[in-house]
């Protein structure tokens, strides 16, 4: 299985804790050059997969291959080839952000001068020259999360792994860490990335495995999943329940079957020309004197997958 | 095989550089502690001294000194626990081990770095005795083999702090191991001789590995005390060495069976 196309595969991985199967019989397959979003929710074994690729962590069955190498019987010379970021910023918070670069430097064998060099370029390429010579301790969320795919990317490594890098980010924080995962993409590093949100895989993927207790349940791209989902919905939420129905009629003008939800007063139903949708469906049911509590567009979500691939939520 | 070792010392090195760091960021660290021995000599040596009993009739505040220097390295091991613990949960430990640096390297830095900062702690302590009127009449040898046999306990109980630190949960519990420690100082020798304690009490104070680093090292200082009659008491010197010994022999592998499990 070692063809070029692939940054990483893993076949039929298992791997149990005492009685609980985290993994059990998880594929995956990378292309090189790509972003790959392993998307599921909690307890799904995102971090086991990547503790398990990343030589973290021994597996009981399958196996894997990353930037070529045996993940079982070659660890160090994955970890040569390999980026691992971790759920958590996984930083000296009492050293600067230089100084943590200069330390994983060091122990990455770059040797002094060019572990100081790297930690300069570093700074720089993920925005951190002026907060570089402060304590660790003192950085935001991002600034963080921006060290922590720096010291990832000292050795620029084939492959870089992220679990979930913008969980507990605020939306700012969160728009940093996806503007660097981007220039480090086009700068050709393989990225596999988990989360829990689909909207986070569908800006930043090319294709996204789905995963649900220690299986790899659909392959997609982002487009495809959505489309499975029925794509980008109108939602409206009516104040008066004697209105539903025609709220549900005005939703579905484009033709679509309108999905009713009579507990919650609230209707959804795809939508293609979302904007252009939502002001026709918004200015009709005024017109009509339906008193409208919420209306919105919604976008399909990891639990909108989850639903339609399990029949149950996420 | 060669390269193998190589990087295993140069790992560990730049892992001790870190460490090293730590203290220079935070200078404060080193004081706080060193607070609690300081505050016990002054609190002992003060408000106590004259009240307390010496065996062979010297001045308790040479006596307690050596136990102080003792406790310092003892207590240790809690900072190697709280320190390691921080790292395990704070993921530096699992960024070392996806790295190809020695794996090794992530605990004997650890090791080295925890000598190190003993070795600067034991020296302020030192100079602080002297500054209040402690005369060792040991002569530069007797000095020189305490302090040895000072760091000989601290590097058995690094591994203690080691295994510890990658059993416990959080750095709050780590904390809490003061709580255990405190005890076992003062059922000891470090405080008061065991043959003024109760008889069972005195021998549960005269077994404690500490006591014989703590004897010893009086011995050494040139501390006048009347020794007890127990074996133990009466082999303190050979005690101060074996007793690390048999630290090492046991906790070392409980830490890297830790260590190595972090990877099931
Ligand atoms: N060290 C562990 N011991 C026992 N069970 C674990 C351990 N780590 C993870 N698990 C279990 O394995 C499953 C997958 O966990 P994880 O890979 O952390 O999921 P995710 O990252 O997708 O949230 C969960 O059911 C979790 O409870
Ligand atoms: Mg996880």
């Amino acid at each position: 299985m070692a063809d070029g196309d692939h940054a990483v595969r893993a076949e039929g991985l298992v791997k149990k804790y005492g009685d609980k199967r985290a993994l059990d019989g998880f594929d995956l397959t990378v292309r090189r050059g790509t972003v790959h979003g392993l998307l599921g929710p909690n307890g799904a074994g995102k971090t086991t997969a990547v503790r398990v690729l990343g030589t973290l962590l021994r597996f009981d069955g399958g196996r894997a291959e990353v930037g070529g190498a045996d993940v079982a019987s070659r660890p160090r010379e994955v970890r040569r080839r390999i980026g691992l970021t971790g759920q958590y910023a996984a930083l000296d918070e009492v050293l600067t952000g230089r100084q943590n670069l200069e330390m994983f430097g060091r122990l990455f064998h770059l040797g002094g001068r060019r572990a100081k060099a790297r930690a300069t370029e570093l700074l720089d390429q993920f925005g951190l020259t002026d907060a570089g010579d402060k304590g660790v301790g003192k950085y935001s969320g991002g600034m963080r999360r921006r060290l922590d795919l720096a010291a990832s990317m000292i050795l620029t490594p084939d492959v870089l792994f992220l679990d979930e890098p913008t969980t507990g980010l605020d939306p700012r924080g969160r728009g940093e860490v996806w503007e660097s995962v981007r220039e480090l993409v086009a700068a050709g590093t393989t990225v596999l990335l988990t989360t829990q949100y689909l909207e986070e895989a569908d800006k930043l993927a090319g294709r996204i495995t789905v995963i649900d207790q220690g299986r790899a349940i659909a392959d997609d791209t982002p487009e495809g999943l959505k489309r499975s989902v029925g794509g980008d919905r109108i939602e409206v939420v009516v104040t008066d329940a004697a209105d539903l129905s025609r709220a549900a009629k005005i939703v579905a003008r484009g033709g679509a079957e309108p999905v009713v939800d009579e507990e919650a007063l609230r209707v959804h139903a795809p939508v293609a020309d979302r904007v252009a949708a939502l002001t026709d469906a918004a200015r009709t049911l005024q017109d009509e004197g339906v008193a409208v509590e919420d209306i919105g567009l919604r976008r399909p979500s990891l639990d909108d997958v989850f639903l339609r691939l399990t029949g149950r939520a996420a | 095989m060669g390269t193998t070792l190589y990087w295993a010392v140069a790992d560990c090195w730049n892992v001790v550089r870190r460490g090293l760091t730590h203290y220079q960021r935070q200078p404060v660290n080193i004081a706080w502690q060193l607070g609690f021995p300081i505050l016990s000599v002054l609190l002992y040596g003060y408000v106590f001294g004259s009240a307390m009993v010496v065996p062979g009739g010297g001045d308790y505040r040479d006596f307690l000194m050596p136990g102080m220097f003792a406790m310092t390295m003892a207590f240790g091991f809690i900072n190697t626990a709280t320190l390691v613990v921080h790292d395990a949960t704070k993921g530096v430990i699992d960024r070392f081990r996806s790295m190809p640096m020695a794996p090794s390297a992530v605990v004997s830095g650890r090791g080295v770095t925890d000598l190190l900062v003993a070795c600067a702690e034991l020296a302020i302590l030192m100079l602080t005795a002297l500054a209040i009127g402690w005369r060792p009449d040991g002569g530069i040898v007797g000095g020189l083999a305490a302090f040895a046999l000072l760091l000989w306990l601290r590097f058995a109980l690094i591994w203690l702090g080691v295994w510890l630190g990658l059993l416990v949960p959080n750095p709050e519990a780590a904390g809490g191991l003061f709580a255990v420690a405190f005890p076992l100082t003062m059922i000891s020798s470090i405080f008061v001789a065991p043959q003024l304690m109760p008889d069972w009490l005195g021998a549960v104070a005269a077994w404690n590995p500490i006591s014989s680093t703590v004897a010893a090292t009086r011995d050494l200082f040139g501390t006048p005390v009347g020794a007890g009659d127990s074996w133990v008491e009466q082999h303190a010197l050979l005690m101060a060495g074996v007793w690390p010994a048999v630290l090492t022999l046991v906790f070392f592998p409980l830490a890297a069976r830790k260590f190595a499990a972090l990877g099931r």
